[in-house]
């Protein structure tokens, strides 16, 4: 089987998301990438060095700048001619044009598979990860975004593959991208850290944020995650709610502070190697999937602790 | 311009999903279910625009079994303004679903569809992106603003790093995240009023279109447990066991 990845990119380097799209991938044949741009050859060429990789087929056209769905979903079918398989890492971008190429092939896709069990056959969450389904597809080729957390990364080189330029598909005239609003940090990336400390309703504001959860995070070269309720609150900007419809995480240590452990909490972090959890409250339900819990007030915990460390 | 809102009969997010013992499925009988929170959003944004002139009439559909209706009554009582409901007890697909949308779509000649994100029981995230791709129409998706300005509707869209603006042609496809709006709740007499209001019964062969599953749920079954660890006494405990895991030298 002939694969077609899609190598998620913020114009300059690749994303780890899609290394674990390539793991998936290689499981299932061979794997081709796609890389779409403008100004792209860079990432192509660290693109071809990635393990396991043969041909990486890249579209530079302003066009698929901002990885706009109604311009890259044609490309992604004109490519599919000759692929079998179409995997994405389920990112946003992917999300938001894995579903596109699929209706355009009349093909129903495999959201979010948590493993390949057979070619036609995988594994996926439902019901935010409280009912796994083994799923089998009858089409002839296949959609699938993977669950990155599931899935190892495959190594950035060690790789030859081959670059090959492909004709643009063009501009559709249906969507245009006006602008960004991308949150800067020097921490790491919140789907790929190994620590999170995460904060929930708790904090009470974004200040608290700033002097409570911060310097933990710093301290542990973590990634700082929220709950929903610290994000509506406006505590936190969106990307970094943690759950069934934020992000899914599986860090080595995931430390959730003032968060309840709401169901729709855990379906994004449950799979964390360690989980360890801070609340005041000894009967909140995230000390059920706790494996090192501490009831205490996180505003005397937690400077406590950062001081400790 | 008319907006056409799509709403699923789901689960209650307030209800922990149990997974039948003969793994065939989630077990469903006797369990409170509701209409898919992002769908509430997905009507509210609709009553909104029609609160601002923008829009002039709203149309729910809802694609599955007869009980359906009653979440059509909520988006009714709501604030929409008629309802369809395409009648199915079998396994309608996100792709099946889209088809019909679109055929509905076609009848209706919305200037907008929104539809939720997700639905918090199949959590597939497809359904708006199909059914943009077969009508050819411009998507904004995962929503936390919605402008309407002449022909274009500008979406801010949540995305992995933050926040993303994209402008779209009319008709076009939009599908709701949390933040987009806080859904009200419909009034007694609201709902007194939801009863009047039109709704058309159909089947999915009136439309011509097959629905028929491309996937197959060959088993269900629960996640792996994890169990309650240890709790720790104090902070100085709890730096032990992050030095143990060796988080902190
Ligand atoms: C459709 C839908 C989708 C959703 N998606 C998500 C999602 O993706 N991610 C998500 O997180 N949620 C999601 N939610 C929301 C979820 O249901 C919960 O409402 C949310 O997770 C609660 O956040 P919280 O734990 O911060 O707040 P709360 O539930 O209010 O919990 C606060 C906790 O802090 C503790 N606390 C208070 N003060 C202190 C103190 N001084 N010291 C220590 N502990 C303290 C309390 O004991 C309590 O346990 C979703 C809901 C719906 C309906
Ligand atoms: C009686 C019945 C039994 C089923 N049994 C199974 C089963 O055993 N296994 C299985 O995998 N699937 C089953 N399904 C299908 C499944 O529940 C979902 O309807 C389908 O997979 C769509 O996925 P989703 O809702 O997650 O789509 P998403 O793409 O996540 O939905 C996004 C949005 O699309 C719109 N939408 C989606 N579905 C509908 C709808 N039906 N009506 C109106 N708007 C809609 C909503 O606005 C929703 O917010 C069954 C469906 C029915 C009706």
């Amino acid at each position: 089987m002939k694969t077609l990845v899609w190598v998620e990119h913020d114009g300059g380097a690749i994303k780890d998301a899609t290394l674990s799209a390539v793991t998936a991938a290689a499981k299932l044949g061979e794997v081709h990438l796609l890389v779409a741009g403008k100004g792209v050859g860079g990432v192509a060429e660290a693109a071809a060095k990635i393990a396991g990789v043969g041909k990486v087929h890249v579209a530079d056209d302003a066009a698929f700048d901002h990885a706009l769905a109604e311009n890259v979903a044609p490309l992604v079918v004109e490519l599919m001619g000759s692929h079998d398989a179409f995997v994405a890492p389920a990112t946003s971008n992917a999300k938001n044009i894995a579903p596109r190429v699929a209706a355009l092939l009349d093909v129903m896709q495999i959201s979010d598979i948590l493993s390949i069990e057979s070619a036609d056959t995988f594994t996926r969450p439902t019901y935010a990860g409280n009912a796994i389904a083994t799923v089998q597809s009858s089409d002839a080729k296949k959609v699938i975004t993977v669950r990155t957390t599931a899935f190892d990364k495959a190594a950035r080189d060690g790789g030859s593959g081959t670059v090959e330029a492909v004709a643009s598909t063009g501009d559709k005239g249906l969507s245009r991208f006006v602008g960004a609003e991308i949150s800067k940090s020097e921490r790491p990336e919140l789907t790929s850290a190994k620590v999170i400390v995460s904060g929930g309703r708790a904090l009470q504001n974004g200040e608290n944020f700033k002097t409570i959860i911060e310097p933990l995070a710093d301290k542990l070269g973590a990634a700082v995650g929220a709950s929903r309720a610290a994000v509506d609150a406006g505590y936190v900007p969106n990307d970094y709610q943690v759950g069934q419809t934020g992000k899914i995480v599986a860090p080595e240590v995931y430390i959730a502070i003032g968060i309840s452990g709401a169901i729709q909490h855990l379906a994004g972090m449950k799979d964390s190697k360690t989980i360890i959890a801070i609340n005041k409250d000894e009967d909140a339900p995230i000390f059920q999937i706790a494996d090192i819990g501490l009831v205490a007030d996180l505003f005397k915990a937690v400077p406590e602790l950062t001081g400790k460390i | 311009m008319k907006i056409l809102v799509p709403v699923k009969r789901v689960i209650d997010y307030n209800v922990k999903p149990r997974v039948k013992a003969d793994g065939t499925g989630v077990d469903l009988s006797n369990v409170k279910m509701s209409m898919n929170p992002f769908d509430e959003i997905a009507v509210e944004e609709a009553i909104r625009l029609k609160e601002k002139g923008v829009a002039s009439e709203i149309v729910a559909v809802s694609i599955g079994p007869a009980k359906a209706q009653e979440t059509l009554r909520t988006a009714l009582a709501m604030g929409a303004d008629r309802a369809i409901l395409i009648q199915t007890d079998d396994e309608v697909e996100p792709l099946g679903v889209a088809k019909l949308l679109a055929k509905v779509a076609d009848e209706e000649a919305p200037g907008l569809v929104i539809l939720g994100k997700q639905a918090i029981d199949d959590d597939s995230n497809q359904t708006g992106q199909m059914l943009a791709a077969l009508l050819g129409w411009g998507q904004g998706t995962f929503a936390s603003k919605v402008e309407v300005d002449g022909d274009t509707v500008n979406v801010t869209r949540e995305v992995d790093g933050g926040l993303e603006t994209v402008a779209l042609n009319t008709p076009a496809i939009v599908t709701t995240d949390l933040r987009l709006n806080e859904p009200r709740y419909a009034s007694l007499p609201n709902i007194m009023k939801a009863k009047s209001k039109p709704l058309a019964t159909k089947a999915p062969a009136d439309y011509g279109v097959d629905v028929a599953p491309r996937l197959k749920t060959l088993s269900v079954a629960e996640p792996p447990k994890r169990v309650a660890g240890a709790k720790v006494a104090d902070v100085d405990e709890l730096v032990a066991k992050l030095k143990a895991l060796g988080v902190v030298a």
